[in-house]
């Protein structure tokens, strides 16, 4: 679908601001809102263009720089705080070569890290695009990937 | 041992929640044929005389809240429920399972609300990050329009209510009332000046009712089986259940409804006691928001009242269990860091305040300065920010810092 044609699922209405940006940036191959998309949206709500890119730029989900097809969301919260999220996050980064906040060179995973995402009873926890993974461990980590790497070569 | 009392979780895990006939098999819709029988001003103080209190954190009566809706700015052609589903307090999943497992039964609260106060239109807004709860959000939305649970003419009466559901997008302080409303309507999230409250002047300047999912989650049993058997549950000031989330060093971590009034040491008995035995330090009750307590307050009584009473909070009903190896430094730290990347930036003393107690608190890790000294500044400028910043979060790290110094660092 293109951008417009995204947009007008919606009714032209401001509270449906931040639906519709969730729907651009998930049809987006690369997880991120082009100034194009932000343009076209503002001109169907009638806002202006920065009161568009204010909402986009505040939002964390929202990204303004291209992303990888994965993002990587680790749970930095206390509980998995508590169940040693701190040891884990440096294994992550080893297994996709990336530091926090970069995306991986064939762009498949862009690595983040999150607020809590409300899965405490099973932590540590990480999602990936709508996917939860919840009792992390460095084995379960290179799994994890190694599997979503190989549907995706 | 003390056994749960499930009410509002009284389907979960049992029906199928995406299928409609199974919530109905289960008496659904039925709190809502009752308070569509009453006229709106009878349901609400069925809610009222009830007892039943906010369960999103703050406590407060929601059948004052719902009477203040109803009777705000009369002559404003609209008036709006909106259903707080933004639940994003470190350490609590308790809306998140309602939303995943019984869907309908918040949803059948909001529709009693939204009678009761007399509103047309609805929105939930669910977290961004809340897939599934989205998801079946959706299902329960569409099959309530086809069973004419929602729209027009709902159970063959005069009322219609429409309702949408509206993403969040990882801020935390849209949680918060008055930044919920800024974000709906599709503005960036930051707080608005109180007064006036939404119940005069909310979504889009109309009388606007702003309830949590739990809380809603509560109304249908409520109208179906009556206030004496809520009243009957809970102690004398705290009626109902609470739905507590226990994690970290508990053997089985969780969501466990219990009665107002739980002890703590019930509750992590309740969870398989600590982890693999080893011996308990603190808790942290009710989120990075929330107050961290010690042995000390094991058995005493877990009710809003009795908490605020002893310096702690119920708050959302997160109950985050730490064991004798764990850092409360290093806990308070991340709540502090929380705080800064969750602060709008809107008032200076919250903007530069959380920046300021992160760095003090890295220091106190370090323990390269007199931890004495960081303490003592650390909860002058906690009190500052709580005494200077328009919304709840700014007013929140004084909270965690506070308790945290109390019982477990020098000061």
């Amino acid at each position: 679908m293109s951008t417009k044609e995204i947009i007008r699922q919606f009714d032209p209405v401001k509270d449906n601001l931040l639906n519709i940006l969730h729907a651009l940036q998930n049809s987006h191959p690369q997880n991120y809102l082009t100034e194009e998309a932000l343009e076209e949206t503002a001109r169907y709500l009638k806002l202006t263009k920065a009161a568009v890119f204010g909402v986009a730029g505040y939002y964390s989900m929202f990204s303004l720089r291209p992303r990888g097809r994965f993002i990587v969301r680790v749970c930095i919260s206390p509980v998995c705080e508590v169940m040693k999220i701190h040891a884990l996050l440096p294994v992550i980064e080893e297994e996709l070569g990336v530091s926090t906040g970069e995306t991986t060179k064939n762009g498949l995973f862009t690595l983040e890290t999150a607020e809590c995402l409300g899965q405490c009873q099973e932590a540590p926890s990480m999602m990936i695009n709508d996917k939860v993974y919840n009792n992390l461990s460095g084995e379960r980590i290179r799994e994890i990937f190694s599997e979503i790497r190989s549907q995706n070569s | 041992m003390i056994q749960e009392t499930r009410i509002v979780l009284k389907n979960a895990g049992k029906i199928d929640p995406e299928n409609i006939e199974d919530y109905l098999k289960a008496g659904g819709y039925e709190g809502l044929r009752k308070a569509l029988s009453m006229p709106p001003a009878e349901v609400i103080d069925e809610l009222l005389e009830a007892g039943l209190r906010g369960r999103g954190g703050a406590g407060f009566s929601t059948g004052m809240k719902q009477r203040f809706t109803s009777e705000g700015c009369l002559r404003c052609p609209q008036r709006y429920v909106v259903v707080n589903a933004d639940e994003g307090e470190p350490g609590t999943f308790k809306d998140r399972v309602i939303m995943e497992q019984d869907p309908h039964l918040y949803l059948e609260g909001t529709i009693i609300a939204a009678w009761a106060i007399q509103a047309t239109k609805g929105y939930i807004y669910i977290r961004g990050e809340y897939t599934d709860s989205i998801k079946k959000t959706k299902k329960a939305i569409e099959d309530a329009y086809d069973r004419g649970y929602l729209g027009k003419h709902i159970m063959g009466t005069e009322f219609s209510f429409d309702v949408e559901i509206r993403l969040g997008a990882g801020s935390y302080l849209c949680g918060e009332e008055l930044t919920m409303l800024e974000s709906l309507e599709g503005k960036r999230g930051t707080p608005r000046i109180k007064p006036p409250f939404p119940a005069e002047k909310g979504l889009f300047d109309m009388p606007t009712l702003v309830n949590n999912v739990e809380t809603l989650a509560n109304a249908p049993l409520i109208l179906s089986r009556g206030k004496a058997w809520y009243q009957s549950i809970g102690t004398e000031r705290s009626h109902g259940t609470k739905i507590f989330t226990i994690s970290g060093q508990v053997n089985k971590p969780g969501c466990y409804e219990l009665p107002m009034g739980t002890t703590l040491e019930q509750l992590i008995e309740l969870a398989g006691g600590m982890r693999d035995g080893r011996p308990f330090k603190a808790a942290l009750l009710g989120g990075a928001a929330g107050t961290f307590v010690d042995g000390s307050m094991l058995k005493e009584r877990m009710t809003y009242d009795n908490l605020k009473e002893k310096g702690a909070t119920l708050g959302s009903g997160a109950v985050i269990v730490l064991a004798e190896e764990d850092s409360v430094e290093q806990i308070l730290h991340n709540c502090l860091r929380f705080f800064r990347h969750e602060s709008c930036g809107k008032c200076v003393p919250c903007r530069t305040g959380t920046t300021m107690l992160v760095k003090r608190s890295e220091q106190l890790l370090k323990g390269d300065a007199d931890s004495k000294t960081l303490v003592r500044q650390m909860l002058q400028e906690s009190e500052l920010m709580a005494a200077t910043s328009l919304c709840p979060l700014g007013q929140s790290p004084i909270l965690p810092m506070k308790s945290a110094a109390r019982y477990f660092l020098e000061h």
